[in-house]
C-alpha cells in the first residue's frame, strides 16, 4: 500500500493531501531549541505532531512523559513557554497557539530537558505521595518548613513569568446586541443565520480562526455536499448582513449577571516579528438581550492504567489532526471506546489511508451502523474488552487488553497484546455547559446520553446542539435554527418561526454508549498502575478513592483535597470522570456526589487584556486645576492628593524643601502669598429646604446665617465622629454653596444625596457638584488687602464694608469674581472664587500686581504649617474617624437647640468618657527636635512591652515664624494635662521629651485674621 | 487520631495508603449537646477545637449547612498578619499570630503557614503618616513591624514598579516579617480533624433554620435534619450572620457584601513576600503551587449571592498590572466571590447577647481568616465561661450602644 504521508521528509507525519493548511506557506519554528517546519494554518500542536514530536512535556507531580491529548482548549499536557524576552508567555496550550514564522516554544517544568527530566524520580516515590501528602508531612521540625517550602515552591509552577514589562497593548470594547451567539459550529451558525434573517443585531463569536466548529474536524456532509460548503455559504450570508458581527479567534470567557458577557478576541497571533507596540488582544464587554449557547461538546477520555502515555489521544483530536491539519498522529492507531462516535475516527483514519489496528469497545456487541461499517472494512472490532495496560513510556508501543466479565465491572481471561503507536480514546461527550453554569444555570445528568446537560436557564439564554447534549448533526442544525429564531423573537424580531427548512444530513444512528468512568482492570484503582483522571494535576482514580476514604467524599472537598480540576485546563477532561470515580466508590449515583463549579473564565485570559489601557498614567484620572500649567512652569514639586495633583512647594534654585517651605510661610505671615485652593470640593445647594437640610447635616446652626455671609461648618458621621469640614456661604434665601475637603468631595456629595434621597425625601433640595466649575485662589498675608485695592475693582475691601466671614461679588482686574474673607492661615486673607476658565489669568494678574509686595506662591506644605501654627485641624490627618468635635476642642460648634446627624451618638457613654484622646499641641523640650508624624506618645519611657500608649503625633512641622518646631497630637485627657511632659517613642528606641501645650501656637486671640 | 508524619506515609505505602482513617467521622446528629456551634468555617471549627482542648467541653456539635470549609475559609486570599492599629485589635490578632506559629504541629496537619512577610505599600503623604503611626504602635505592642522606604521596598520585591513616574508612586511600606499566608482549606480540615478527635461531632449538610428560645434562654436549634437541643448555641456563620441573628430577633450592625478574588495560572516562583496596596488596591502573593493569588475589593452593594461584578475584577487587574508590569502577559485562571460580613468600625463582634446561652462571632469582614485560631480561642472561652476573655471584651455587641468603636478602617477595611 502506498504511504499516505507526504514524501518530503521535513514533516514526516504530514499527510500528502487535504487539511486546512496552506502548503505554499511553510513556517519555521523551534521547539526546545530544535528547528522544525509547519504550515500556515497549523497550531503548534499540529505542527509538532506533523514532525513526529510525541513527547511535549512532563507532568506536574510525577514528571511523567506526556504528549498531546486534545486539539483545543481541553489540552492538559502540551503546556508551553512561547516567545522570548519581553514577549515570552508561559503556559500556553500547544493546541491553542497558531503557528507563526520564527515562533519559539519550549516545554515547561522539566530539567534539564523534557527527554531526561530529573524530576521523574518523583515517580519512584509515588507510593509515598498519596493525594494531599503534603498535609501529612513536612511538619517536623517546625523551623524546617521554610526550607521544605523553598524546594516545594521551586518544584511547583509551570512556565516562567516574563522579566520585563509587556510591550503589547490591549483594548476594551463595549457593545450591545440583540442576540449573542456563542460558537460558530453547525448549531451556532444556524442560530446566527435565523436571528440575522429576522433582523436582529447579532454577534457571533467563535474561539477558532474560522467558522465551522466541529465541522472543520470531520468529514460530514450537509445537503449532499461537504459540510464546509454549507459553512462557507452560511459565512457569506452572515457577512452580508449589516447587523451581524462576526468575531473570530474570540473566546466568550465570562457570563455575568444581567446578560453581561465578556469576550477575549486575539488580534495579533504573531509573537515574534512584528514591530511593537501592537494591540494583542481585545476584551469585548457585551450586553446581550438574548444569548444562544452553541458551545459544542468536549470528548471525554477513558480512564485506564497508564492512559497518560504520549500517544494516547482523544478520538476527536485524532480526527481533527487528520482532517483539519492533514497530520497523522500515528501510523498504527488503535481505538478504544465505549460509544459509536469514535468509529467516525476509524473511518477518518481509514479514509486517510492510515490502517487502524483494532477497535477495542467495552460494549459486548457493538453493532450499530457505524461499527458495522467499520467491520465491513475488515478492521477488527473487539467487543467487550478494555485496555488494561499501555506499553511504552515516552511513546505508546502497544496495549494489553482483557475481556470484561458479565458484571461489566471486572476483567477476566487472558491478557492480549496489540502493537500500536497511537491510542484514540472516547468515553463519550461532555456538553460544554460552562457558560450556562456561569450564568447561574444548573445541570442534570442524562443517563441515556451519559452526560450532564444544561437544566433550565437562569438568564435570557438558550443552549442548542451538542452543548445541550444533542450530538447528531441534524439535531444541531435544527435546534440552532429554532433557538436562533426564538432568541430573535424574544429580542423583538420576527415571529419565532424558522424561515428555512433544516438542511438534510445523513446522520448515522448511534447506539447508546456504555458510561464508564474508569475502565475495569485487574486491580482496584488504589493498587493499579496509574489511571489518570486529571493529567495536568496528576490525579489518578486511586487518588480519588483514597481521598474519599479519608472523608473528602463530596465533589467540592475532593476537588480541593486532590486538586482535581484545578489545572490550567480547568478540568475540562477530568472533572466528570472524577465525579464518576467518586460515585463508583461511594456506590452512589453520579448526581448525588456534589457539583462541579464552573468559574470564569472559560479559558485563561491575559491579565493585560482585562486591565486594558487603564494602567500607567491612565490607571486613575489625573485631576489638574486650571492653574496647573503655571505651577509646573514655576517648578512646583507636586503632591498627589486623591486624584488631584497639587503644588507641594515651589523650590527656587538651590533651595531645599525646608528652605522653600520656610520662605513661603514667612511670605504669608509678613507680606502676601497665594495658594491654589481649587481642589476643595464645592457643592451648590439650592431649594426651599436648603437651610433646613444644612441644619441637619452640620452641627451648627444655618437658619439665621445672613445672605452674603460665610460660616465654618462641621459634619459628623452617624456615630458622632468628625467626618468633614468646610466653609459654607449663603448666596440667597434658598441658595448655599458649601466646600468640603479635597479628599472628601465625592464621599460628602454622595453622603448628602443618600440622606436626601433615602431618609428625607420630603426636603426639596438640589445638589450640584461645582468643584471643577469654580477655581479658588487664596490670597494671604498682611498686604493682601492692599494688593486687591491696587487692582481695578468695584468691591470695597475695607474692613468696615468687608468684614471677616463675608462675601462680595464683583469684578476684579476685569474678571467677575466672588471674594470671600475667610482664613485658614490666621492671617488677613481673601479667597477669590472665579470661573475656572479665567482662573489662570486671574492668578497671573495677582502675581503681576503682587510683584511690588514680593508676592509668593505657596503649596500644600506651607498651607499645612500655617494652619498648624494656628491649631486648625485637617480632617483625616488630625482626625481618624474616631474623634468627636469635643475631642478636637470644637465643642462650641455643636448646637444645643437642634438635631443634627451624629448628635445622639455624642451622648453615648464612651463619647463622654473623661480620658478620651483630645487635640493638644506639643513642643519638644529641647526646642529643636521635630517629632515625626505618626509617633506614639507614652508616659513612661521605661515601661516594658506592651507599652501603654497615651496618644500620637498627627501633625508636626518646623515653624519658621515661631523659630521652633511645633506639633499637634491626640493625647488621652490631653486638655487637662497642659504643661505636663509626655514622651515621643521613636522607632530607634529613643524617647523625645515633649511638653503638652495649647494647640494654638500663633496669635491665640485671632487678631491678625480680623484686621 | 492517627498521627500524620513522613514515617506514617512511608509505613502506609506498604498498604497503598489505604489505612488512613477519616479526617472526621460521618455522623448523625444527637438529640442534645452541651454546645452547638453553627457554621463549620474556620472560626466555628477552631471554636469547637478550643472548647474541647482548653475547657474540656466535648459534647459539642458543629452544624454546617454545606460542607466543611465551603464558606469564606475556603475562598479567601489567605493573608495572615497582626499589624493592626488599635491596641484592642492588635492584641487579638497578635494572640492569633502566636497560635498560628505552632499550629501545624499542634493540629498535626500541615497548614503550610508560611511567614514570608507582608508588605503594606503607601502611596501618599497621609498614608505614610498612617503607616508610621501603625508601625509605631505595633512595635510598642510587641508586634514586629518595620517601616521601609522606596529603596528598601525595591530591594525586597524587585519586580515591583517603584518608578517615581507611576500614577501613584510607591513611597514606602510597612513590613511585618512574621506575616504571611497559610493554606486555607488545610486550616478548616486541620481544625475539624483535631476537634473530631476530641469528640466533637461535625455534621455536614445540616442547615440551622431556627433558634429556639424559651424565657430568654436558648434551648436549641431547628435544622434541616430536625430539632437539636442545647443550652448554648454559638453562631459563627460569617456571611450569613444577619440571617441567623434575625432568627433570634436580633438586629446586628452588619452589612454583607460580595468580595472577590482571583488566581493566575501557576508559574515558577517570582514573588516571595505578600504585597498589599490600599491606595492602588492590589493584593498579591504567590502560592506554593505557583499561582498568583490576588484579592479584589468588595462590591459596594449588599448581597449574599457570592457573585461579584466583573468591573471589580477589571479594577483589580489594572492595579496589579500597574504595580507589577511584568505580570501583564500572565493569565487569569479563575475568579470567584465570597460574601463578607462587615461592621461599621471594621472590627469583629465576639460577644454574648441578651439571650442567655446565645453567642455571636461575626463581623470579620474582609479579614477574618488570619484571626481564625485566636477568634476560636477567645470564643471558646466566652462560651465555656459565659463571660468574655479580656481580649475579646472590647469586641462586644455593647460597643455600638456605648460608642466604644474600634475603627480599623485604615488597617482592615480594604485590606485583607
Ligand atoms: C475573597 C475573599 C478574600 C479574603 N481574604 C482574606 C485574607 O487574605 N486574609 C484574611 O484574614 N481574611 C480574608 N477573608 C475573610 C475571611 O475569609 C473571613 O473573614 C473568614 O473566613 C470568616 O470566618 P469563617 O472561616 O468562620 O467563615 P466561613 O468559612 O464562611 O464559615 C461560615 C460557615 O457557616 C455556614 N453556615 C451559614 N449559615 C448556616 C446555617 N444556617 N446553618 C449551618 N451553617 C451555616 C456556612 O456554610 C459556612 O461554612 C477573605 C474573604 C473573601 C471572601
Amino acid at each position: 500500500m502506498k504511504s499516505p504521508l507526504d514524501s518530503s521528509r521535513s514533516q514526516p507525519y504530514r499527510l500528502a493531501t487535504g487539511g486546512r493548511i496552506d502548503r505554499a506557506k511553510p513556517l519555521t519554528f523551534t521547539f526546545n531549541g530544535k528547528r522544525l517546519q509547519g504550515y500556515q494554518g497549523d497550531t503548534v500542536a499540529s505542527a509538532l505532531l506533523a514532525n513526529g514530536v510525541r513527547l511535549v512535556g512532563r507532568s506536574f507531580k510525577y514528571h511523567r512523559p506526556r504528549g498531546i491529548v486534545g486539539s483545543g482548549p481541553e489540552e492538559p499536557n502540551a503546556i508551553l513557554q512561547v516567545g522570548r524576552g519581553a514577549l515570552t508567555t508561559p503556559n500556553l496550550q500547544a493546541t491553542e497557539v497558531e503557528l507563526a514564522e520564527g515562533l519559539q516554544a519550549g516545554s515547561v517544568n522539566c530539567w534539564p530537558s523534557v527527554e531526561h527530566d530529573i524530576g521523574a524520580i518523583n515517580g519512584l516515590f509515588s507510593r509515598f505521595l498519596p493525594p494531599g501528602f503534603y498535609y501529612k508531612t513536612f511538619m517536623w521540625p517546625s523551623r524546617m518548613w521554610k526550607t521544605y517550602e523553598r524546594f516545594i515552591r521551586k518544584a511547583a509552577g509551570l512556565g516562567v513569568s516574563p522579566k520585563e514589562p509587556d510591550p503589547d497593548r490591549y483594548d476594551r470594547m463595549n457593545t450591545h446586541c440583540d442576540v449573542l451567539v456563542v460558537g460558530g459550529g453547525p448549531a451556532g451558525l444556524a442560530a446566527a443565520l435565523e436571528a440575522g434573517r429576522a433582523g436582529a443585531r447579532v454577534i457571533l463569536a467563535d474561539e477558532r480562526r474560522e467558522l465551522g466548529g466541529s465541522l472543520l474536524d470531520g468529514r460530514d456532509e450537509i445537503d449532499g455536499a461537504p459540510a464546509l460548503e454549507w459553512v462557507n455559504a452560511a459565512s457569506r450570508e452572515l457577512a452580508s448582513m449589516k447587523e451581524v458581527r462576526l468575531l473570530l479567534r474570540s473566546t466568550v470567557f465570562g457570563y455575568y449577571d444581567h446578560n453581561f458577557l465578556t469576550v477575549l478576541q486575539r488580534l495579533s497571533t504573531d509573537s515574534t516579528s512584528i514591530s511593537r507596540p501592537l494591540i494583542k488582544e481585545r476584551v469585548w464587554r457585551v450586553r446581550a438581550k438574548q444569548v444562544v449557547l452553541a458551545t459544542g461538546a468536549i470528548e471525554r477520555p477513558l480512564v485506564f492504567p497508564n492512559n497518560d502515555r504520549p500517544g494516547v489521544m482523544l478520538a476527536s483530536a485524532v480526527s481533527a489532526y487528520v482532517n483539519r491539519y492533514a497530520v497523522a498522529p500515528g501510523s498504527r492507531p488503535l481505538v478504544f471506546t465505549n460509544n459509536d462516535s469514535a468509529y467516525r475516527t476509524v473511518l477518518d483514519l481509514a479514509e486517510a489511508g492510515i490502517p487502524v489496528q483494532a477497535v477495542v469497545d467495552v460494549r459486548p456487541e457493538p453493532n450499530g451502523p457505524l461499527p458495522s461499517r467499520v467491520k465491513d472494512m475488515g478492521i477488527p472490532v473487539i467487543g467487550g474488552h478494555v485496555i488494561v495496560d499501555v506499553k511504552g513510556t515516552k511513546r505508546v508501543k502497544g496495549v494489553e487488553i482483557m475481556s470484561v466479565d458479565a458484571s461489566g465491572e471486572r476483567v477476566e481471561g487472558r491478557r492480549r497484546s496489540i502493537r500500536c503507536d497511537l491510542v484514540a480514546v472516547s468515553g463519550g461527550w461532555n456538553p460544554t455547559v460552562h457558560l450556562h453554569c456561569q450564568s447561574g444555570g444548573g445541570t442534570r445528568y442524562d443517563g441515556e446520553k451519559g452526560c450532564f446537560v444544561p437544566d433550565a436557564p437562569a438568564q435570557e439564554e438558550r443552549s442548542a446542539g451538542s452543548s445541550k447534549g444533542s450530538f447528531a448533526l441534524g439535531d444541531c442544525l435544527g435546534e440552532g435554527l429554532e433557538v436562533g429564531a426564538e432568541a430573535a423573537r424574544a429580542a423583538g424580531f420576527g415571529d419565532g418561526r424558522v424561515s428555512t427548512p433544516v438542511p438534510t444530513v445523513e446522520d448515522r444512528a448511534e447506539e447508546p454508549l456504555k458510561a464508564m468512568w474508569v475502565a475495569p482492570s485487574r486491580r482496584p484503582p488504589v493498587r493499579e498502575h496509574k489511571q489518570f483522571v486529571d493529567m495536568q494535576e496528576d490525579v489518578t482514580a486511586g487518588d480519588i478513592v483514597l481521598a474519599a476514604r479519608e472523608g473528602y467524599d463530596s465533589m467540592q472537598l475532593l476537588n480541593r483535597y486532590t486538586t482535581l480540576g484545578f489545572g490550567t485546563d480547568q478540568g475540562k477532561l477530568g472533572n466528570v470522570n472524577g465525579m464518576g470515580v467518586l460515585a463508583n466508590h461511594l456506590g452512589a449515583d453520579i448526581e448525588s456526589v456534589g457539583t462541579i463549579t464552573f468559574r470564569p473564565p472559560y479559558t485563561s485570559v491575559t491579565f493585560g487584556a482585562i486591565a486594558g489601557r487603564e494602567i500607567g498614567g491612565l490607571l486613575d484620572p489625573v485631576r489638574k486645576t486650571a492653574i496647573h500649567r503655571w505651577h509646573i512652569e514655576h517648578r512646583a514639586v507636586m503632591e498627589d492628593v486623591g486624584q488631584w495633583k497639587r503644588p507641594w512647594y515651589y523650590p527656587q534654585p538651590g533651595e531645599s524643601m525646608e528652605d522653600a517651605v520656610n520662605r513661603e510661610c514667612m511670605a504669608a505671615r509678613n507680606a502676601v502669598a497665594l495658594l491654589d485652593q481649587s481642589t476643595l470640593g464645592k457643592i451648590d445647594v439650592q431649594g426651599p429646604d436648603a437651610a433646613e437640610f444644612l441644619n441637619r447635616v452640620y452641627t451648627n446652626n444655618w437658619l439665621k446665617l445672613g445672605i452674603g455671609r460665610a460660616r465654618y461648618g462641621l459634619m459628623l458621621s452617624e456615630d458622632g465622629m468628625v467626618m468633614d469640614d468646610g466653609v459654607v456661604i449663603r448666596h440667597g434665601e434658598q441658595h448655599f454653596y458649601l466646600t468640603t475637603t479635597t479628599g472628601g468631595a465625592a464621599s460628602v456629595f454622595s453622603w448628602l444625596e443618600r440622606w436626601l434621597q433615602t431618609e428625607w425625601p420630603e426636603l426639596e433640595v438640589y445638589l450640584t457638584s461645582v468643584t471643577e466649575r469654580w477655581s479658588t485662589i487664596a490670597l494671604v498675608g498682611p498686604h493682601s488687602r492692599k494688593l486687591l485695592q491696587d487692582l481695578d475693582s468695584d468691591i470695597n475691601f475695607e474692613k468696615s464694608s468687608f468684614p471677616f466671614m463675608s462675601i462680595h461679588s464683583g469684578s476684579l482686574a476685569g474678571f467677575p469674581v466672588q471674594v470671600m474673607r475667610v482664613s485658614f492661615s490666621g492671617e488677613l486673607a481673601f479667597e477669590i472664587n472665579i470661573e475656572s476658565d479665567l482662573a489662570l489669568a486671574m492668578w497671573q494678574a495677582l502675581m503681576k500686581a503682587g510683584e511690588e509686595y514680593d508676592i509668593t506662591p505657596y503649596g500644600t506644605e506651607a498651607m499645612h504649617v500655617l494652619r498648624a501654627e494656628k491649631g486648625f485641624i485637617i480632617v483625616g490627618q488630625d482626625t481618624d474617624g474616631s474623634m468627636t468635635p469635643v475631642d478636637m476642642g470644637m465643642g462650641w460648634l455643636l448646637s444645643k437647640d437642634k438635631d443634627y446627624l451624629g448628635k445622639r451618638s455624642l451622648s453615648r457613654s464612651d463619647c463622654v468618657r473623661k480620658d478620651r484622646k483630645q487635640l493638644v499641641g506639643l513642643l519638644s523640650t529641647d526646642g529643636t527636635t521635630i517629632l515625626p508624624e505618626g509617633t506614639q506618645l507614652v508616659d513612661d519611657p521605661s515601661a516594658g512591652i506592651p507599652v501603654p500608649i497615651s496618644g500620637h503625633v498627627t501633625s508636626s512641622y518646623a515653624s519658621a515664624c515661631l523659630g521652633h518646631p511645633i506639633a499637634l497630637a491626640l493625647v488621652k485627657a490631653g486638655r487637662a494635662r497642659k504643661g505636663s511632659i509626655i514622651y515621643a517613642a521613636l522607632r530607634d528606641g529613643r524617647h523625645v521629651k515633649a511638653e503638652i501645650v495649647s494647640p494654638v501656637f500663633y496669635d491665640p486671640q485671632g487678631e491678625r485674621q480680623r484686621v | 487520631m492517627k498521627k500524620y508524619s513522613l514515617y506514617g506515609l512511608i509505613r502506609n505505602s506498604f498498604n497503598h495508603q489505604e489505612n488512613w482513617p477519616r479526617v472526621w467521622r460521618s455522623l448523625q446528629p444527637k438529640v442534645e449537646y452541651d454546645v452547638i456551634i453553627v457554621g463549620a468555617g474556620g472560626h466555628g471549627l477552631a471554636t469547637a477545637y478550643y472548647l474541647a482542648k482548653e475547657h474540656g467541653v466535648t459534647n459539642v456539635a458543629v452544624l454546617e449547612k454545606g460542607y466543611v470549609g465551603g464558606g469564606s475559609v475556603g475562598r479567601n486570599t489567605t493573608i495572615v498578619r497582626s499589624n493592626y492599629l488599635w491596641d484592642e485589635t492588635s492584641y487579638l490578632y497578635e494572640m492569633s499570630m502566636k497560635l498560628w506559629e505552632g499550629l501545624s504541629q499542634e493540629l498535626n496537619f500541615n497548614l503550610m503557614f508560611s511567614q514570608r512577610g507582608v508588605l503594606n505599600l503607601f502611596h501618599n503623604e497621609q498614608e505614610k503618616r498612617d503607616t508610621a503611626r501603625r508601625v509605631n504602635s505595633n512595635r510598642l505592642n510587641g508586634i514586629d513591624a518595620e517601616l521601609l522606604n522606596t529603596e528598601q521596598v525595591k530591594k525586597l520585591v524587585p519586580i515591583l514598579n517603584t518608578s517615581p513616574d507611576a500614577r501613584y508612586p510607591v513611597l514606602g511600606a510597612s513590613l511585618q516579617r512574621r506575616g504571611g499566608t497559610a493554606r486555607h482549606d488545610a486550616v478548616a480540615w486541620g481544625f475539624a480533624r483535631a476537634a473530631d478527635a476530641r469528640g466533637v461531632d461535625i455534621i455536614q449538610n445540616c442547615e440551622v433554620t431556627g433558634i429556639r428560645i424559651e424565657g430568654g434562654q436558648v434551648t436549641g436549634v431547628d435544622t434541616t435534619r430536625g430539632i437539636i437541643k442545647a443550652r448554648k448555641v454559638a453562631v459563627a456563620v460569617a456571611a450569613d450572620t444577619s440571617t441567623l441573628a434575625s432568627m433570634a430577633g436580633l438586629r446586628l450592625p452588619i452589612d454583607t457584601h460580595p468580595l472577590q478574588a482571583l488566581v493566575s495560572e501557576p508559574i515558577k516562583p517570582v514573588m516571595h513576600t505578600v504585597v498589599m496596596s490600599n491606595a492602588v488596591h492590589a493584593y498579591v502573593s504567590q502560592t506554593d503551587k505557583g499561582e498568583l493569588i490576588i484579592g479584589a475589593g468588595i462590591d459596594h452593594y449588599n448581597g449574599f449571592g457570592m457573585r461579584g461584578s466583573y468591573s471589580i475584577i477589571e479594577g483589580t487587574m489594572e492595579a496589579v498590572v500597574d504595580v507589577f508590569p511584568i505580570f501583564s502577559r500572565l493569565r487569569l485562571l479563575r475568579h470567584w466571590a465570597g460574601s463578607v460580613d462587615i461592621c461599621p468600625d471594621a472590627s469583629p463582634i465576639i460577644s454574648k447577647t441578651h439571650v442567655k446561652g446565645l453567642y455571636f462571632n461575626c463581623g470579620w469582614g474582609t479579614g477574618g481568616f488570619k484571626a481564625t485560631p485566636g477568634s476560636g480561642w477567645v470564643y471558646a472561652y466566652t462560651i465555656a465561661r459565659d463571660q468574655p476573655h479580656p481580649l475579646n471584651e472590647p469586641f462586644s455587641i455593647e460597643r455600638f450602644t456605648t460608642g466604644y468603636l474600634i475603627d480599623e478602617h485604615g488597617a482592615a477595611a480594604v485590606a485583607h
